[in-house]
């Protein structure tokens, strides 16, 4: 099969749904298989996976932590919907500026734009993967 | 921060179709879907949205938010006309399980510029087998 182009978003909030895990599972086979990630776009309570702040247990997995790993490994875009974050308290050094926030909590690996960047990835990509309920 | 976002250059043109499956209050997801909805309308795109399940009510005329002091964002389907976005296909047996007509939604309507303007209605009333028919000829999926 020859390598396809594939646009991801996560709708699903972390840990309360399974969406952003079986996302992860799914892009890092995507990647093993050779197809291409264009883009990974969280929206919804999905943009909590953005947050470096979250503590799991030890012997739980560490969602945040394997998207920020994912990413760096394979050059991934993970973009959290601004609109979304700003709703939920995920905000990177720029924004916690501008709104006076003492404080930013976006996670290594991820950047802040507007849901102009999903609906791109449903135009550039082959697909448009979407995981949520 | 990336905000300047309008339609890509010599871009392809797709077919998204929004699918809207949950009433408009409770949860966020009819909201955050009419977002989308206006952000995506800058990028030249053919633009369906479908209503179905409690979806349904985020169309019904008269809404009063008032009493549980969350915003009421239903006048904003109306203004959609005015971005281009004018299919609007609700699903008729939704309506019909929740004992509802077409009478109890918003009246939304556009202006249709290839027939001199005239005033005509985004809504359309399809059966669910209609409905996944046009399912079947999209390019893009997005269901909130």
């Amino acid at each position: 099969m020859s390598a396809v182009k594939l646009g991801v978003v996560i709708t699903g909030g972390p840990y309360t749904r399974q969406a952003s895990d079986t996302a992860y599972q799914f892009v890092k086979a995507a990647l093993e298989k050779g197809h291409e990630i264009f883009r990974v776009f969280f929206y919804n309570d999905g943009v909590n996976v953005g947050t470096r702040l979250t503590v799991p247990p030890q012997d739980d997995r560490n969602i945040q932590k394997n998207w920020s790993e994912l990413a760096e490994r394979h050059k991934l875009d993970l973009v959290v919907c601004v609109a979304a974050a700003q709703r939920r308290g995920i905000l990177d050094k720029d924004e916690a500026g501008r709104q006076g926030k003492d404080g930013d909590n976006i996670a290594p690996g991820f950047r802040i734009s507007g849901l102009g960047q999903m609906i791109e990835a449903g135009i550039v990509a082959d697909r448009l993967v979407i995981f949520g309920d | 921060m990336v905000m300047d976002e309008g339609p890509l250059e010599g871009s392809v043109t797709k077919r998204f179709l929004y699918v809207n499956r949950r009433a408009p209050y409770g949860t966020i997801y009819a909201l955050e879907s009419l977002e989308v909805v206006l952000i995506g309308a800058a990028f030249e795109q053919e633009v369906t949205l479908a209503f179905l399940d409690d979806g349904v009510f985020q169309l019904t005329r008269g809404q009063d938010t008032g009493a549980i002091g969350v915003k009421n964002f239903s006048p904003a389907y109306r203004a959609l006309g005015d971005y281009d976005v004018t299919n609007f296909y609700v699903e008729a047996e939704s309506l019909g399980e929740r004992g509802l007509t077409l009478d109890d939604l918003q009246q939304i309507t556009y202006e249709d510029e290839d027939d001199d303007w005239k005033e005509k209605p985004s809504i359309r009333v399809v059966s669910r087998r209609e409905l996944a028919a046009i399912m079947a000829e999209q390019d893009v999926i997005l269901s909130f």
